[in-house]
This record gives structure tokens, C-alpha cells and sequence, in this order.
């Protein structure tokens, strides 16, 4: 640094710079309604959730809520580690706005869904880590909040932790809670949320279904890896991009049917899944091929089908043409949720056009393991080797 | 659970503050988390509760030591050992809350990043629980005086008024600290800086009335805010008949300057602390 330099800025620090976060947002969420905010790190996410959550203040501008909010920005940050399991409670309990003596009453149901009834004396730096997520999740079910906003809550936990979470939110909503959710997991989008916020570079880019949310944040976080500068435009990426940009056909429907053909997306444990899509040619093209997977709530893709050609002629797949798809797929999934996400190639190794993203719920009680396969047990008595004790 | 048909009012959120979120809130958070900063402090050691107690006797025995039997000092005034741990009680007090809430945002980071509840909590619990420690180091400090001797007097039922205005000053003087310290931590090399002077500065070692003070320097000592509290605590609680800061200073024009100087603290502790208090999960 210059002497003059020095002079201006003795300490030597950088200066403050003024950062626009969010600029020009205005939304309403209905009461009752599971909305989502998605968008990519830096886009401005967690800063209207600390605003909403009344962590931030913003500089303009208003925002109006009907009814209490318990904000969920980090399971269990209140939680002081020596403490017991109660005084947490408790304190966490306050802190969202239950009274003392509620908290106190509510400690014995809240430690009972955590599953921790051995471990309320045990201070909880004692807890693995596992255990305090589990803590933390029981205070937020058990605040009695209108609109709760939660951040990112499923990503920590293992599959059956974040299972439990589907129902807790489920069962929420079903209560008429007030449920915003921030998420990377489009998965999670479609799955659990009536209406999606995408957000880019701090304004609104898309706010609407989920399933239309979803297909924006993946075509501009696309974008936006390719637009990276200095990064250097791989052939393969140039033509993921081109793909998304501008595709040889747009699925625009698609949607699972029961065995009357009737829209259906809540399917019994082992019917079959009849997938439809429906498709339109944008650009005539040799061959045109179908795919889709399904992926359960975690991100984890379950099942990725075949690429299917729709037509090895021109005319098959001309411009202009309306095309419809229909696959039948055998039905192993433990209940629960999935999405299945349908695209459209050039070719069976070219990239994937635009997804488009149905969900799927499977009914039934809760399910040990990845699939659920028909079995039967039997028991004969076998009298030629009794058993003898010894 | 409720039933949710009952129909909500829509009402703007502000964001943080200061004071905001409801006074039963605020009290139940604020009890909570200073009895738990009180018990936690101690729970991990051995000699537990009885540390906040032992502290401020210990470092009496060896000030009282150096001071008067080594400088053979405070022989002339009258229950010396009496005043000094009465004064290095109370100065803890101060010591304590001040340095202690001075990092007490900064510590509660991750809950003030992610949590919305009344900011004040943070530094008014502070005090809360340093009251607490005080309250019970002045009852072995009363058990002490009746053990020595020292007669029970009508006065020492007022010695709250003073307990009171030091905790209120104290207190604003947390609550401008901690904030300050958001914004740049020079603050806190700075505090301890001045806490080593404040400690010389007050009449803690030496009653003010004693004749090797030249009065220049008895007028700046005067105009410290603990000053005049534990003048007043010494003709309460030990002495009758030592000289109030009015006659000390010679004019109710000199003792205004330390109510003057702790109402411009008191006003400046709230007006920062307010003005601060929404944006510190942001400066942090």
C-alpha cells in the first residue's frame, strides 16, 4: 500500500461494500399453503428467510404475516451443550414462542418423538449428532406455530430421518400450517410443495407450480455453470446446454394413470406405474428417444429406464408433430414418495432435453428397505430332528 | 393440536429488535437463560456455587495484605478491611458484567444469526445472573460483618437504592458495549484498558475523604459515576459519619457531574443498544 494510501485508509481494511441482495421480490403465500424458495447458493435464499424469519431487517419495503412463525433456519442452534435435554427444550421451546410452563408440559411428548426417553438427564454435547438433529426436529413439530420456515432441514439426517420429516411436514399441512420450505432438492420441490419461489441473483425468476420451478432451476443453473468466466466450454457441455436451450421436442404433459385411465398419482404398493407423456416435435430430427427415472425424496435415483427411440424415420418426428408415450413399469417401491422425471433426446447418448417431473406417491404403512418385493413365509414342524436342550 | 379455522390478522414484521417480541417472552428468556448462564458457570467444578463466593474474598485477603500490612495503609480509616471488601464486591459486580457483555453478541453468534427473539436478552441477562453472584457475595459479606462485630444499623436496609442505580448503570453501560464491540473490537482491548483505570480510579483502595488525595485529583475521581455509589454505600453500611460526595466535592454543582455523566451513559447505553440491535445478525 502507497503512503498516501496508508494515509486515507490507516487501518487498512477494505472498506464496506454495498451488496443488494434481494431486490423488487413481492409474493403471497396462502394460509395453509406449502410454498417452496429454491434457488442456487448466493441467490439470495437464506437472506429472505432470515427476513421473513425477523433474523434480518430489510432495508425497504414491507412484509405482513398472519399468526405466529417458528423459524427453523438450523435444527437445534439454540441448544447449549451442557445442558440437559429439558432445560433445552425449554429454552428452544421459549424461543419460539411457547411459554415456560408449556414447554415444560410439552417436554415429555416432544422427548417421546425424538425417541430419546433414556437420554433426557445426559447433557447434550453428549448427543451424537444424530440425536440432536432428532431433538430439534421434536421442538420445531411441537411449537404449535401457524407458519413454520424451514431451511434446508431434510439435507442433514439419514433416509429414515428424513422420511420421518416427509410425514411430520405432511401431517403439518394437513393441519393447516402455514409450511415454507427452502430447498436445493428439487425432489423435495415436487414432492411435498404446492408452489415454488425461484430465485436469481436476488429477484423472482419463476413463481409457480413446482413442477415448472424445477424445470427453471435446472436450466439456469445450467446457464450458469456454463456462463462461469474462464471456464472453458467443454463440447459436451455446449451441447447439454443447446439441448436444454433449444430442444428437438418439449415433453408438455405428463402425468400417471390407474387402471380406469383416469389422472392418478397415488398408487397402492405393487400396482403398476403407467406413465403418459405427451410430446411435440420442434425440430424434425432422425430419431427421437424417451427416457425417465425415478428418484425418491433423498435424491437418490431408483430406477432410470431404457432410452426408447419414438421413430427412426423423418417423418416420424417431424416439426410440428404431437406425440404421446406410454410406459407401464413394474411397481417395487416401499411406500412413500417419488418423482419420476421424463426427457426427451436426439439420441440415446446425446444430452437430455428440458425434464419434465411427475410425482408419485406410493400408499401404505412404512417400509423396511429399498424394495418391496411380494413374499410369502411358511412354517412346517420338522419332528425328525427335535430340538434338545443342553 | 388447535384447530387453525380461526382467522389471523396479517401484521408486518420489522425485522429484530431491540425490545420487541412481548414482555412475557422476553422475561421468561431472559430468567431462563440467566439462571442457566449462573448454573453452568460453576456446574463443571468442584467447589461448584461456592467459587462465586470464594473469589472476591480471596483477592481481599491478598489486596488487604499488600495494602495495609504491607504499606501499612488504611489504619486511619475507621473499619477499613470492612469498606475495602464491601467496595471490591461491588466493583466486581461492574468488572464482571461489563467485560463479560461486552463478547456476549458476538458469542451468541450462531442463536443470533439464525433465531429471532428481543436482542436485549443477551446483555440484560449478563447482568441478571452477574446480580445474582452479587446478591449472594453481599449476604456472606453481611454474615462477615456480623461475625466481626460490626453493629447492625437501620441504614443498611437502604443500601438496595445504591445496589439498584449501580445495576442500572451498569446495565447501560453493558448494553452500549456489547453492541459497540459488533462494530469494531477495538472496543474490547480498549475496555480492559480502561477497567485497569477505572479500578485506581474509584474509591475502592481509599475513601476519597483521606488527606493525601491533592484535590484536583479528588474532583476527578469525584466525577466517576461509582464514585459517588460507594461513598454512599460506605455511609450506609459502615461509617455515619464520613463526608457524602456533596460536602467531598465541595458544592452539589461538583456532585451533578457524576449523575450527569451516568444519565449521558444510561441514554447513550439504551439509544445505541436500539439503534444497533436490528442489524447485529448482519454485522456479526
Amino acid at each position: 500500500m502507497t503512503l498516501r494510501g496508508r494515509l486515507r485508509n490507516p487501518t487498512g481494511r477494505t472498506p464496506p461494500r454495498r451488496l443488494d441482495v434481494l431486490q423488487g421480490l413481492s409474493f403471497d403465500v396462502a394460509r395453509g399453503e406449502f410454498f417452496g424458495i429454491v434457488g442456487k447458493n448466493g441467490s439470495g435464499k437464506s437472506t429472505l428467510l432470515k427476513l421473513l424469519a425477523s433474523v434480518y431487517r430489510a432495508d425497504a419495503g414491507s412484509i405482513r404475516i398472519a399468526g405466529r412463525l417458528a423459524p427453523f433456519l438450523e435444527l437445534g442452534v439454540g441448544f447449549n451443550p451442557e445442558l440437559t435435554a429439558l432445560d433445552n427444550v425449554v429454552l428452544n421451546g421459549v424461543m419460539m414462542g411457547l411459554s415456560q410452563g408449556e414447554a415444560r408440559r410439552r417436554f415429555g411428548e416432544i422427548i417421546e418423538f425424538a425417541g430419546l426417553g433414556e437420554y433426557t438427564d445426559l447433557q447434550v454435547k453428549n448427543y451424537s449428532s444424530g440425536m440432536k438433529v432428532r431433538l430439534g426436529f421434536a421442538v420445531m413439530t411441537h411449537v404449535d406455530a401457524d407458519v413454520l420456515l424451514i431451511d434446508e432441514v431434510l439435507a442433514v439426517g439419514d433416509a429414515e430421518f428424513q422420511e420421518k420429516c416427509g410425514e411430520v411436514f405432511e401431517r403439518m399441512h394437513r393441519e393447516g400450517r402455514t409450511m415454507i420450505l427452502v430447498t436445493h432438492s428439487m425432489q423435495t420441490v415436487i414432492a411435498y410443495c404446492e408452489r415454488a419461489l425461484l430465485l436469481e441473483d436476488g429477484r423472482i425468476d419463476t413463481i409457480g407450480g413446482p413442477d415448472r420451478v424445477a424445470e427453471r432451476y435446472y436450466a439456469v443453473n445450467l446457464k450458469a455453470a456454463m456462463d462461469r468466466p474462464g471456464a472453458a466450454l467443454p463440447d459436451i457441455a455446449a451441447r447439454i446446454v443447446s439441448a436444454i436451450a433449444d430442444p428437438a421436442a418439449r415433453i408438455t404433459d405428463a402425468w400417471l394413470v390407474d387402471s380406469e385411465g383416469e389422472r392418478q398419482h397415488v398408487l397402492e404398493r405393487g400396482q403398476r406405474i403407467e406413465l403418459r407423456a405427451q410430446i411435440r416435435v420442434e425440430q424434425g430430427f432422425e430419431g427421437l428417444y424417451f427416457h425417465f427415472q425415478i428418484s425418491s425424496t433423498d435424491g437418490r435415483t431408483v430406477f432410470a429406464s431404457d432410452r426408447a427411440a419414438l421413430g427412426e424415420d423423418r417423418f416420424a418426428t417431424a416439426a410440428g408433430r404431437g406425440l404421446e408415450v406410454a410406459a407401464s413399469v413394474e411397481n417395487l417401491l416401499p411406500p412413500g414418495r417419488y418423482t419420476i422425471a421424463c426427457d426427451v433426446s436426439r439420441g440415446p447418448e446425446d444430452p437430455a432435453g428440458p425434464r419434465k417431473i411427475v410425482r408419485l406417491e406410493v400408499a401404505g404403512e412404512p417400509w423396511q428397505g429399498t424394495i418391496s418385493l411380494e413374499h410369502e413365509i411358511s412354517v412346517t414342524e420338522n419332528s425328525a430332528e427335535p430340538v434338545v436342550g443342553r | 393440536m388447535s384447530s387453525r379455522s380461526e382467522t389471523l390478522e396479517l401484521r408486518p414484521i420489522r425485522g429484530p429488535s431491540a425490545f420487541g417480541g412481548g414482555l412475557r417472552r422476553t422475561w421468561d428468556l431472559l430468567w431462563l437463560t440467566s439462571v442457566t448462564d449462573f448454573r453452568l458457570r460453576y456446574t463443571n467444578t468442584l467447589l461448584g456455587y461456592s467459587w462465586s463466593v470464594l473469589k472476591p474474598f480471596l483477592f481481599f485477603g491478598i489486596i488487604y495484605l499488600v495494602i495495609n500490612q504491607v504499606l501499612r495503609f488504611g489504619g486511619e480509616v475507621k473499619d477499613y478491611p470492612m469498606l475495602l471488601i464491601l467496595n471490591l464486591v461491588i466493583f466486581q459486580y461492574f468488572q464482571e458484567t461489563t467485560s463479560t457483555a461486552l463478547r456476549s453478541i458476538s458469542s451468541k453468534e450462531p442463536m443470533v444469526r439464525k433465531m429471532q427473539f428481543p436482542r436485549i436478552v443477551i446483555p440484560l441477562s449478563v447482568s441478571l445472573s452477574a446480580a445474582i453472584s452479587l446478591l449472594s457475595n453481599l449476604i456472606g459479606v453481611f454474615l462477615l460483618f456480623l461475625v466481626v462485630g460490626l453493629d447492625p444499623r437501620a441504614s443498611w436496609l437502604l443500601l438496595p437504592v445504591v445496589l439498584l442505580a449501580l445495576i442500572v448503570l451498569t446495565t447501560a453501560l453493558s448494553m452500549f458495549l456489547s453492541v459497540a464491540y459488533v462494530r469494531s473490537e477495538d472496543v474490547g482491548q480498549a475496555w480492559t484498558l480502561l477497567l485497569r483505570v477505572l479500578f485506581y480510579a474509584t474509591p475502592i483502595l481509599y475513601p476519597l475523604d483521606i488527606d493525601a488525595i491533592p484535590d484536583s485529583i479528588r474532583s476527578v475521581i469525584a466525577a466517576n459515576p461509582l464514585s459517588p455509589l460507594l461513598e454512599q454505600a460506605r455511609i450506609w453500611v459502615i461509617d455515619a459519619g464520613a463526608p457524602s460526595t456533596v460536602e467531598l466535592v465541595g458544592g452539589v454543582m461538583g456532585a451533578a457531574v457524576p449523575l450527569l455523566i451516568s444519565v449521558v451513559v444510561c441514554v447513550a447505553g439504551f439509544w445505541l443498544f436500539n439503534r444497533e440491535a436490528p442489524r447485529v445478525a448482519e454485522a456479526l
